[in-house]
């Protein structure tokens, strides 16, 4: 017996979707969800949780040092981190895109040999955090043989007997970290925003050197402009990779498990959430924490698509 | 996690420089003039910014170089100056690292890609494409349910994911870590399959039917074909991701009830670089390190376009 076309067509539908729905749902929704549910109780991860306690993880949270430490840390990357990240990402753009001596049209040219150069900027985004952290383990290492400590003493800034701790000190861990967290992602943006500019009409810049705009007017009245929209995007993304931060805090800096740093002076949110799951015993503290991580991402995506909201120019 | 799976971004393949030159209305007498005074105006910037590029690129490439000069090194050499060149380049770090159990490692990781990988492209490919070019109530829904992972952090998931696995008896096993990389994988690869779908031709699809093709048959011999481009960039997308991946086997692979557990490349790479840190050969450890590298750069400098686009893919807009 033959069906009728729409039934066939229904369970064809229904035989795509059963599949990668049912993994999808059971591995990354449902668990999604049901963090919501655990951070209301108090639970040690072991057993299934039985008490119920509603908020008082999360009044908990408030008044934990620590916690409240891992945070500012993270609000001060949240900072840091895009910012720096997006400047760096945006020169690099405009050198390799429209920065060219002996610009073709309009001067838009890049500089000799950024091809080559965008495909080194951007190898650092392909290595896996593991080679990261082994990479700047041995390039931060605090005697005369790690890479950095060479440098500096090369340039006579102290000398063998006195290197610097860059991950042992109170005040450098969190540079640290934002260092190579930059060093990782700045070729990413580099790439998103060349995309962004090759976009860009070509008569806005001849538009713009007839005017007898120089190149740096240039890049401040016609590129940066018309850019907005990525830089809009790379926040978002900047900001989300900024609440993360897990590996590199958990392997490279000092600390019992999963790493914090001297006095916790490097924690972040992350490190501070695994080891309280896995360590302490705290998992319904912990999943209060990753709703707290949500929200905050959540909060902060919205302010920069907000904030940032502009006249969008279609070309 | 940061530069895997959840993450998504954009569209542009980023090749070629703004503008080919064609004919250009602008090369007149007046025209060079003025450009050569363009090009002046930017002289010490780009001395500078030229320089400070440089400078990054060591910067970037400095580092990578460093570690994998000193897997040729000895231990003496490595600990006697961080200047000093290999004497004489030896081989041995790299079959000590070999049998210290990178060897294991590596073929844990590429079984599991293997079919993790496979079932990726499979799963994201039938979702996306049902939900790219069939209506149905409930499509919108779906399909939003897929793509809202791409943002969700990972952390909020962690804790009753490890008890989900845990439930299903699957820690520490190949098909756990298998299906939930499948699982974090889709938000992308339908995201980024959905839009090549949508952007097919139905002509050679409709012919395909009334020929009597089903809707299975067409799409395997006639859509999947032709949606080989953006399988491939979303391919390459998932191969590097995974193989990445760092936090979830860190999460799922331990060790249950005292059998050996099965690390992953990244998870075993650093559990040596602890137990490095009291033996002391690190030799052995930027051997091994220079071992899982080397795949990840062979992909990359081959596919490097597709590599930069897919991973920038859907950030734009």
């Amino acid at each position: 017996m033959r069906l009728r076309k729409k039934t066939r067509e229904r369970l064809f539908i229904a035989s795509f979707l059963a599949g990668p729905l049912a993994v999808y749902l059971t591995f990354v929704i449902w668990p999604y969800i049901e963090t919501f549910g655990y951070s209301l109780t108090e639970w040690s991860g072991v057993a299934p949780p039985t008490k119920t306690v509603w908020f008082k993880n999360y009044v908990d949270l408030f008044h934990d040092s620590i916690f409240l430490k891992a945070l500012g840390h993270n609000m001060i990357i949240l900072i840091v981190f895009p910012t720096v990240t997006i400047i760096l990402a945006m020169f690099f753009a405009f050198m390799l895109n429209v920065g060219g001596r002996r610009g073709g049209l309009g001067g838009v040219k890049g500089i000799r040999g950024s091809a080559f150069l965008r495909v080194i900027f951007f190898f650092p985004q392909v290595l896996s955090v593991a080679i990261v952290v082994i990479l700047f383990q041995a390039a931060y290492e605090s005697n005369s043989v790690g890479l950095f400590n060479a440098i500096v003493i090369k340039l006579g800034l102290t000398d063998a007997n006195h290197p610097w701790e860059f991950l042992n000190s109170p005040t450098f861990v969190l540079w640290c970290i934002m260092f190579i967290l930059v060093w990782q992602w700045v070729g990413f943006y580099l790439v998103l925003f060349s995309a962004a500019m090759q976009q860009i009409p070509r008569d806005y810049y001849e538009a713009a050197l007839l005017d007898g705009a120089g190149r740096t007017q240039t890049y401040f009245k016609v590129t940066m402009p018309l850019l907005w929209d990525s830089v809009q995007t790379a926040w978002v993304y900047l900001a989300v990779a900024a609440m993360d931060a897990f590996a590199l805090v958990a392997t490279l800096t000092p600390g019992s498990s999963f790493g914090g740093g001297p006095d916790e002076h490097g924690e972040v949110l992350a490190t501070y959430l695994m080891r309280n799951f896995q360590v302490l015993g705290k998992a319904g503290y912990a999943c209060a924490m990753g709703v707290v991580i949500f929200f905050i991402t959540l909060i902060l995506s919205l302010v920069v698509l907000r904030a940032t909201r502009r006249e969008r120019l279609e070309y | 996690m940061a530069a895997d799976m959840t993450q998504t971004p954009p569209a542009s393949p980023a090749s070629g420089t703004p503008g080919t030159p064609s004919a250009k209305p602008g090369s007149s007498g007046a025209g060079t003039e003025r450009t050569r005074r363009f090009g002046e105006s930017g002289a010490t910037l780009n001395v500078f910014g030229t320089g400070f590029m440089v400078i990054w690129g060591i910067m970037v490439v400095g580092p990578v170089l460093w570690v994998v000069l000193g897997a040729f090194k000895n231990t003496s050499e490595l600990n006697g100056s961080a200047w000093s060149w290999p004497h004489h380049w030896s081989f041995d770090a790299f079959s000590r690292a070999w049998h210290t159990g990178i060897s294991t490692y590596l073929k844990d990781t590429v079984i599991v890609l293997v079919f993790s990988v496979s079932l990726t492209m499979l799963f994201g490919a039938m979702a996306a494409y049902v939900l790219a070019r069939f209506e149905f109530r409930g499509n919108r829904f779906i399909y939003y349910l897929f793509v809202s992972g791409v943002m969700l952090p990972v952390y909020l998931a962690l804790v009753p994911l490890f008890f989900q696995v845990s439930k299903l008896h699957m820690l520490n096993t190949y098909q756990g870590l298998i299906l939930v990389y499948v699982a974090f994988s889709m938000p992308f690869t339908v995201f980024f399959l959905h839009a090549f779908f949508r952007t097919l031709p139905s002509a050679v699809y409709e012919a395909a039917l009334i020929d009597g093709a089903s809707h299975t048959r067409a799409f395997f011999q006639v859509m999947l074909p032709m949606a080989k481009p953006g399988l491939i960039s979303v391919g390459i997308f998932n191969i590097l991701g995974q193989w990445n991946q760092y936090l979830l086997p860190v999460v799922l692979m331990q060790s249950q009830h005292g059998e050996a557990p099965h690390y992953m490349l990244s998870q075993g790479l650093v559990s040596l670089m602890v137990a490095q840190g009291y033996s002391g050969d690190f030799p052995a450890l930027f051997a091994g390190m220079t071992i899982a590298m080397l795949p990840v750069m062979a992909v990359y400098l081959s596919f490097q376009r597709q590599v930069q686009a897919g991973l920038t893919a859907g950030t734009l807009k």
